[in-house]
């Protein structure tokens, strides 16, 4: 890609998306990724392009539908075994630092 | 001074999410039970953890057609979808829930005064964990740490969206009330507010009456009973229109409900709304309750609260609203049993409403109707009918066996008569006064005399039994 | 004595090997190799001791512990084993051990299979060469100058390098083919849905699949049939029984109609070499010269799909891999708030293709872009579903190259990220269709290195893309 063509997505939106999925980025990668993604982007120029108005999406690969379990309790597993497996934990609970805000 | 309220309206629309009332969770074993120590009901499910898959709760779906009929939506292929955000009692990070087609949508609800609230869709969601703050001071923003609790974590939620039809805080609690009635009559939700089985968000924004446009509104959240929906309501439609008039602009936000200060407070505005990324949830498959299905389900509903309440109505001959209190406790039944047996709509009503306040207990429709036609027969005053039906909640039998054994039948008779005669013995100038005298006086005399009695009988005698023996003495 | 698993299972089963002998003779090559080749992340050698005493104890009691008696197994470390850690070669996951087992790992147990070791593979399943792993690359035991290809690059130089005479892996966009193809194995991708993915950490769960790599097409199917067949715990498993692929092994492929897929073969994608492009019309004249009918087929879409995959896959592990937030297990970077927590942890803990893809995912799928990026690609995934289907109303099999190039040097490809996605570009459109394709070695390239062909079969179409497999396999021998 040229130096002077516009990237096909900017730093700022980078950086914004790097917020909404809590990663920290360095300047440098910052710069890195804006130009990666663009090229990706760029590369996905092709199916941006076409015209598939009358296309339905298809999310699934299977024709399945209506799969689904009988309302039966099974067996807890170990709290003892998850919660070793855990950073932190107190009280049979998982421990993490002061939460800022309410859920969105 | 006129209230800055005058002339303004106030637009509600309510978002409820009740627990569903299954064994297990959404989409995992675990079991669905409030309470328990912290963590006992989770599985790799239930706690996000890595390789783990959702499978669907047929339970649940079979609850969500159920309160779909019951506000008369349409069931229709739906699919899950993710919505994004971080949380910690979130286990994924990831809300599964259903999004631009739910599996309920455009139905409506009638209100006990027959005010009917459109029902915009209800869709299938997973409930989050529980945190609790400990250390600082025990709110969010002291310094501490967080607990979590993932128990709750995959218990299936209905999320239910009504329309902005509502106009008043009463409107609204009668709207929640209803839905709770109609959760708890399917059995779909215990609809505990107290326990958080049933929440509620609401939507608020004001217009000068006669508006066709909406004004902007905002969301309120943490709203954990109806005493507080309506103080919530009432605040924040205050808080619009004193900003409107004062010329300022409503930022449409969500605001955070503060029960100690009873006021909201804004929580965050549209602009830094969280982009929650919403896709079709890749793990599951489209649902598509097959016709068959939904008519065993709609087979097997019970007669819905507003329906009783219109039975009811046209049995007593009442409007709704009249009907509104038996049905909220159950008693419609018995009431329409008792006037079937040819009791007096007007005293059933007036007792289920007033006397029978903790269900009905031993009493049956056949003795209910008996001892209302003791009572508008004039065989008992109102205070022993009260009396009678205390003992018939209590272990049943017959009205005129229990007034007997109360001692309220001779009363009505030998004894009062014999009581208002050494009445007229020891007061004859009253006495006098009440044969003899002006309107005024008589209207005067007759009240110390029954007076008089009342306080001999504690209240038993009929009023207007004794009235009846006095006229009687007189030689009226 | 032979090497395959079913001689190794028959053997066993038979007592006539036992479990424990069979097992130290691999744990010396194991010995031997490994600090070469790497393709391990955790070498198993007790618990696979425990397992192969256990089956050789059932088998002295009269009892069958199953069709993979005594055969030891390479797990790719993104299944699920309990108490055993999984790590998905991300530090992220360091140390974690699942409190379950994937439902693969308990069909294998149940068969007797008995488990060397946790392989390598690129972070979370992302990667074409294994050089994406938090713990060093693998390189091909062929040519350890090479990568093995990858992400399932660990599973695949097990099997090359005598490690286990089986291994499973996860394909994604061509992560089983694609490092069977360098390395010179069978690696298969069953039809999405045949094999039950819980327990699969998820890197993109419309197109993830687990699948067997052998040294042959029996052994692979042997495994096969194994891990195949419904699960209820995955809604998206398809509910019948596995296929009967051995039994049928043999039936050739006279009267086949096979196409041969011309969009992978140069007139479609660019950068298939020429050598590459020599093997699959050696193999389609094989086929032809076996019985079947051969053609050139066309499935056009099939040029979008590696642009409509790197939308779709990574919108997908966007939100997979948002709960590696250092709350419930794994890695935690520590800080004053938990938003600041799981901001360090995640940056501390992914690597940085692992980053790339989530960046590009969440933009993907972020307000604004839904609609041009990821359902722009779903809308392509039903064109290439659409061509696929007709091109099978005219052929029972299509054959394409595995991979465009043979296996390149480590370093080669990680300089532009767009570079590595591009060797995905014969495998990713049978994973956007769901459909069941596989890689079989056909001889070598110019360098001397194995190159792959690859069969396509439409879904559940296993039996007939086995059967074809075993006489390419047959024609070379």
């Amino acid at each position: 890609m040229l130096p002077d063509m516009p990237e096909r997505i900017s730093r700022e939106e980078v950086a914004h998306v790097a917020r909404l999925a809590r990663l920290r980025l360095t300047d440098d990668e910052l710069d890195a990724f804006t130009h990666q993604l663009g090229d990706v982007l760029a590369h996905a120029a092709d199916v941006e392009a076409l015209q598939l108005d009358d296309v339905p999406p298809m999310s699934h690969p299977l024709p399945l539908k209506n799969v689904l379990r009988p309302d039966v309790v099974d067996e807890s597993v170990d709290r003892a075994e998850v919660l070793a497996a855990a950073p932190s934990a107190e009280d049979g609970q998982f421990r993490v630092p002061p939460v800022l805000g309410e859920a969105p | 001074m006129t209230d800055i309220m005058e002339g303004w309206e106030t637009v509600i629309g309510l978002e409820v999410h009740a627990e569903l009332a299954t064994q297990s969770k959404l989409f995992s074993s675990s079991r669905n039970e409030f309470g328990g120590e912290p963590n006992t009901h989770v599985d790799p499910v239930s706690l996000g953890l890595p390789g783990s898959l959702p499978v669907l709760n047929e339970q649940a779906v079979e609850l969500a057609i159920r309160v779909g009929l019951a506000l008369n939506c349409r069931t229709q292929p739906s699919i899950f979808a993710r919505k994004n955000y971080f949380y910690p009692d979130m286990p994924k990070d990831f809300q599964i829930s259903q999004y631009d087609l739910p599996i309920c949508a455009e139905g409506w609800m009638e209100l006990p005064d027959g005010m009917r609230v459109g029902i915009t869709r209800a869709h299938l969601e997973e409930d989050t964990g529980k945190s609790t703050h400990m250390g600082g001071g025990g709110r969010i923003h002291d310094a501490g740490y967080t607990l979590v609790d993932y128990n709750r974590a995959g218990v299936p939620l209905i999320e239910i969206v009504g329309e902005p039809d509502l106009r008043t805080p009463e409107d609204a609690k009668a709207y929640v009330a209803e839905l709770r009635a109609i959760l708890v009559a399917i059995g779909a939700s215990d609809g505990k507010m107290e326990e958080g089985s049933m929440r509620v968000d609401c939507n608020v924004s004001v217009r000068r009456i006669g508006d066709p446009e909406f004004g902007t509104r905002c969301e309120i959240k943490n709203i954990n009973s109806l005493s507080s929906l309506g103080r919530a309501i009432e605040y924040e439609a205050r808080r619009q229109v004193d900003l409107v008039t004062s010329g300022a602009r409503i930022r449409q936000e969500t605001r955070h409900w503060n029960e100690d200060d009873g006021r909201t407070h804004t929580l965050r505005s549209k602009e830094e709304a969280t982009d929650y990324r919403y896709f079709p949830e890749p793990d599951l498959v489209p649902l598509d309750p097959d016709q068959a299905w939904i008519d065993r389900v709609r087979a097997a509903l019970p007669m819905l609260p507003s329906a009783r309440r219109h039975r009811l109505a046209e049995a007593a001959g009442v409007g709704t609203e009249t009907c509104a209190l038996a049905v909220t406790r159950g008693l419609d039944d018995l009431a329409v049993a008792a006037i079937a047996a040819g009791a007096d709509p007007a005293r059933v009503l007036v007792h289920v409403d007033n006397n029978l306040a903790d269900g009905a207990g031993a009493l049956t429709a056949e003795s209910f109707a008996a001892l209302i036609a003791l009572e508008t027969g004039g065989q008992l005053s109102s205070t022993q009918t009260k009396a009678v039906l205390a003992e018939l909640v209590a272990r049943g039998g017959d009205p005129s066996a229990i007034a007997a054994e109360l001692g309220f039948e001779a009363m009505a008779t030998g004894e009062l008569e014999a009581l208002i005669d050494r009445l007229i013995a020891e007061n004859p100038e009253d006495w006098a006064g009440f044969v003899d005298g002006d309107e005024k006086t008589r209207k005067k005399k007759s009240g110390f005399f029954t007076g008089q009695i009342m306080r001999e009988t504690k209240g038993q005698a009929d009023g207007k039994v004794v009235a009846a023996i006095m006229e009687s003495r007189a030689g009226r | 004595m032979s090497a395959r698993a079913r001689d190794i299972a028959a053997d066993v089963r038979a007592g006539r090997r036992s479990a424990v002998d069979v097992l130290e003779e691999h744990l010396a090559r194991i010995a031997e190799r490994e600090p070469e080749i790497n393709a391990f992340n955790l070498v198993l050698a007790d618990e696979a001791r425990a397992m192969a005493q256990a089956v050789d104890a059932a088998v002295a009691a009269g009892d069958d512990p199953g069709p993979l008696a005594g055969v030891p197994v390479a797990l790719k470390d993104n299944l699920c084993t309990r108490g055993i850690p999984t790590t998905c070669s991300s530090r992220i996951l360091e140390g974690w051990r699942p409190p379950y087992d994937a439902t693969v790992v308990e069909r294998m147990r149940a068969a007797g299979a008995v488990f060397v070791g946790k392989t390598n593979m690129d972070e979370f399943a992302m990667g074409s060469s294994t050089e994406n792993s938090a713990f060093g690359p693998t390189r091909n035991p062929v040519a350890p100058d090479r990568v093995p290809g990858g992400s399932s690059g660990g599973s695949a130089a097990a099997v090359a390098a005598g490690f286990a005479p089986l291994s499973l892996g996860s394909d994604t966009g061509g992560s089983i083919r694609q490092p069977a193809a360098l390395c010179g194995v069978v690696g298969v991708k069953p039809t999405y849905g045949a094999v039950s993915r819980y327990g699969l950490v998820a890197f993109a769960s419309s197109l993830d699949q687990i699948g067997p790599f052998a040294a042959d097409v029996a052994d692979a199917a042997l495994l096969h049939e194994v891990i195949g067949g419904h699960d209820p715990r995955d809604s998206t498993s398809i509910p019948e029984p596995a296929p009967s692929l051995l039994a049928r092994l043999g039936e050739g492929v006279a009267g086949l109609r096979v196409g041969v897929l011309k969009e992978l073969c140069g007139e479609g994608v660019e950068g298939i070499s020429p050598d590459v492009l020599a093997r699959t019309r050696a193999a389609a004249d094989a086929l032809a010269a076996a019985g079947a009918v051969v053609e050139e087929a066309s499935v056009p879409a099939a040029v979008y799909g590696l642009s409509a995959y790197y939308l779709i896959a990574p919108a997908e592990a966007s939100s997979n891999l948002a709960r590696y937030d250092g709350v419930r297990f794994g890695l935690r970077v520590d800080a004053a708030t938990t938003g600041e927590m799981n901001e360090l942890t995640r940056t501390a803990g992914f690597g940085a293709e692992v980053k790339r893809r989530i960046m590009l995912g969440t933009y993907a799928l972020s307000a604004g872009y839904y609609d041009a990026y990821y359902g722009k690609a779903l809308k392509v995934r039903t064109l290439i579903a659409r061509d696929f289907a007709a091109a099978y109303e005219r052929f029972d099999l299509l054959l394409s190259p595995t991979s465009p190039t043979t296996a390149f040097r480590l370093g080669d490809k990680t300089a532009d990220p767009m570079v590595m996605y591009l060797n995905d570009v014969c495998t990713i459109p049978s994973n956007l269709a769901g459909h069941p394709s596989m890689s079989v070695p056909y001889g070598t390239g110019d360098d001397g290195l194995p190159i792959g062909v690859q069969l396509l079969a439409p879904a559940q179409g296993e039996a007939v893309m086995y059967r074809a497999a075993a006489v390419l396999e047959g024609g070379l021998s």
